[in-house]
């Protein structure tokens, strides 16, 4: 789950990083008011949930009130990679004299949590990683013993040489370990961690990712989650317990299980249509699930056809078939559907379908020709 | 032969009286896997309605029945310990069905299990399958047929479609790995080649992939390597956008890489063929072993 800046800079707050002092505001002469009260330069910030805010022009200097308030004028209502800009947040500017970058991750590779570091800070940490990757230090660390003083001293030896400096950037980024364990973070990221000229260290920006997994024990920052921008398909198959992605084709997919849900999106592409959507209803069969599915494919007016791919393991076909009934009569199908059933019960769950107007499939390659050919009648 | 699971499996099912546990130990059993014991706290002195006796703990589990595979089906806040409970008994090799474990959790289990000499496999697996011999898991065993293809996939019912058609086709399985969704795992592709490697019961391998991470691409390279068995492959997410979870915890497309197309890029400069389809892998297969 991604969170907002504001909200990541609170979390870092909390955790001992040093960030400067700011104010979310959603109209220009309340950013006036926050550089006021801040103390001028400030820069007033765009807060939306991608990446790129800055070259978009979504982050600028301000140094007075008025100011701040003009460029809030600005950036509030500015349309940032298809998202529009609710909220500006109105942080007191440090001098830079130095940009670096600190991130933390869970590496798939060794399997532990890392820590990565670079003395090239303020840029995308991944051109960095492509074009001058002897610039990033990447160090594994051990969940048992945490981050150990000898491993702060190799990651801030490789920033800087300065010893008051370092003793900064070494408390920033043990405050950076913490928050991102405490937090069941799965990326938390400081670009850049500034050295200002008077020789002070500040975290200027934050960026955490919630490994969704974590939430439940996370009330607080479940609350934060912003689905503003999100799909109202993608919110309501949240709330149903079901993944799903919206994409642009027109044949709609209702299968079980991700793994066969992204093959059966590729075959759909193999046979020379396009997939309208995601869908993974899970190793349940509760009807219900299915009835929630079919509701939020059918909110998308470009499907022309419907495929549901069910390979039952814990799936029962049976209740998969009767779900489907269900469906048709109180959403009132009017497009195709075709239904591919195998595994526990399935030759039960053949005879409840037959009769109906579902179209029968035995394999997963004759039901997406079919969907296909469906569609296009 | 087989690897992990076969005739030697005397399986404890944590959470066995649960309704996932309890259907599952079931199946398991029909399916003629010596299941032992059962364990769930609090609920030890029972018995399942197959005569399964249940335990508090894995440790008394282990001293009554001599358990040494475990797999787990207890609710995520709740499975990483129960993990760790496994490794600490003496259990040999742990099968984590459990999905939704936060990753936090899992790298702290990860190291505690090793240090115990016990294999995790998951979690968020759908289980190991040994066909005519153990099934540790979920899957539908009616649909495995005992053979040497091995099949390692990070998927479940994906993993059963193309089991299904390779059965059909004759081409029956040595060793059935789910290595199970999630970013972080017990035991990855490079775990399971390396096991099917040794295996003189596996005469070749077929990969199941997806987008996200770069286990594939690391397999690739084993293969360029030097691996004794012929490989085939699929990888699901041609169609993934960016950014975008797939269902699976592990399945995302992160800052540019991860793709699908990376990692069918990379088998194919390696000499292993990748399906454009699940049914596309029995005539692969049939190549690599005719």
């Amino acid at each position: 789950m991604k969170i907002h800046e504001y909200d990541a800079r609170a979390i870092f707050t909390r955790y001992g990083l040093p960030v400067p002092p700011s104010r979310l505001v959603t109209e220009p002469k309340a950013a006036g008011e926050a550089a006021g009260e801040l103390g001028c330069p400030v820069v007033v910030k765009a807060q939306v949930l991608v990446g790129g805010r800055g070259k978009a022009g979504g982050v600028k200097l301000a140094s007075t009130p008025e100011e701040a308030k003009e460029k809030a004028a600005k950036i509030l209502g500015m349309e940032i990679k298809g998202l529009v800009v609710e909220k500006v947040l109105v942080a007191k500017a440090v001098d830079i004299e130095h940009e670096f970058y600190a991130g933390m991750v869970f590496d798939r590779v060794s399997r532990r949590p890392m820590m990565m570091v670079s003395p090239s800070g303020g840029v995308d940490i991944e051109e960095v990683a492509r074009t001058s990757p002897e610039k990033i230090l990447k160090l594994p660390l051990n969940p048992e013993g945490g981050l150990m003083p000898f491993q702060v001293r190799r990651l801030t030896s490789f920033l800087t040489g300065d010893k008051a400096v370092a003793k900064q950037i070494g408390a920033a980024l043990q405050g950076l370990y913490d928050a991102f364990m405490g937090v069941d973070a799965s990326l938390a990221e400081i670009n850049p961690l500034v050295l200002s000229p008077d020789g002070t260290v500040w975290a200027i920006d934050a960026k955490i990712n919630i490994d969704d997994n974590g939430l439940y024990r996370h009330a607080e920052i479940a609350g934060l989650r912003d689905t503003v921008d999100e799909d109202p398909g993608e919110t309501a198959a949240r709330d149903a317990g079901l993944s799903f992605v919206k994409l642009d084709g027109s044949i709609g997919c209702i299968v079980n299980g991700a793994g066969l849900a992204m093959a059966t999106m590729d075959m759909i592409k193999h046979y020379g249509a396009e997939p309208a959507n995601f869908l993974d209803i899970g190793g349940s069969s509760n009807p219900d699930k299915v009835l929630a599915a079919m509701r939020i494919i059918l909110r998308d007016t470009s499907v022309k056809a419907i495929l549901i791919n069910i390979f039952g393991g814990i799936t029962r076909c049976d209740d998969v078939a009767l779900g489907l009934i269900e469906a048709k009569k109180k959403l009132g199908l009017e497009i195709p559907l075709v239904v591919r059933l195998t595994g526990t019960n399935a030759s039960e769950a053949r005879e409840i379908l037959s009769g109906t107007e579902l179209i029968g499939a035995d394999t997963m390659d004759e039901a997406v020709q079919s969907a296909i050919a469906a569609a296009r009648r | 032969m087989s690897i992990l699971v076969g005739t030697q499996t005397r399986l404890v099912v944590q959470g066995i009286t649960g309704r996932d546990g309890g259907f599952h130990a079931r199946q398991m059993k029909a399916y003629g896997t010596d299941v032992v014991a059962g364990v769930t706290p609090g609920k030890g002195g029972m018995k399942t309605e197959d005569g399964v006796p249940v335990f508090d703990s894995v440790a008394e589990a282990v001293a009554e029945t001599g358990a040494n595979t475990s797999v787990i089906y207890v609710p995520a806040p709740f499975a990483a310990d129960a993990v760790c409970e496994a490794a600490d008994a003496g259990i040999g090799l742990v099968v984590c069905i459990s999905e939704g474990i936060p990753v936090r959790d899992m790298v702290r289990a990860l190291p505690f299990a090793r240090e115990r000499g016990t294999r995790l496999v998951g979690p968020n697996s759908p289980g190991v399958i040994s066909p005519g011999k153990a099934k540790v898991g979920i899957m539908p065993g009616e649909i495995h047929r005992e053979g040497s293809i091995g099949v390692v996939s990070r998927s479940g019912t994906l993993t059963y479609e193309i089991v299904d058609h390779l059965s059909r086709a004759g081409f029956g399985q040595s060793t059935c790995i789910g290595i199970g969704g999630d970013p972080i795992v017990g035991t990855n592709l490079l775990d399971a080649m390396e096991l099917f490697g040794a295996d003189d019961g596996t005469e070749a391998v077929v990969l199941i992939g997806e987008i996200g991470g770069n286990d594939e691409e690391l397999a690739a390279a084993m293969i360029r390597d030097g691996y004794p068995k012929k490989v085939a492959a699929f990888i699901a997410g041609r169609t993934a956008p960016p950014g975008k979870r797939m269902g699976h915890a592990g399945a995302i497309i992160a800052g540019g890489s991860g793709t699908a197309a990376e990692k069918i890029a990379a088998f194919e400069a390696v000499g292993v063929e990748v399906a454009d389809t699940p049914a596309q892998i029995v005539d692969i297969v049939r190549r690599i072993t005719g």
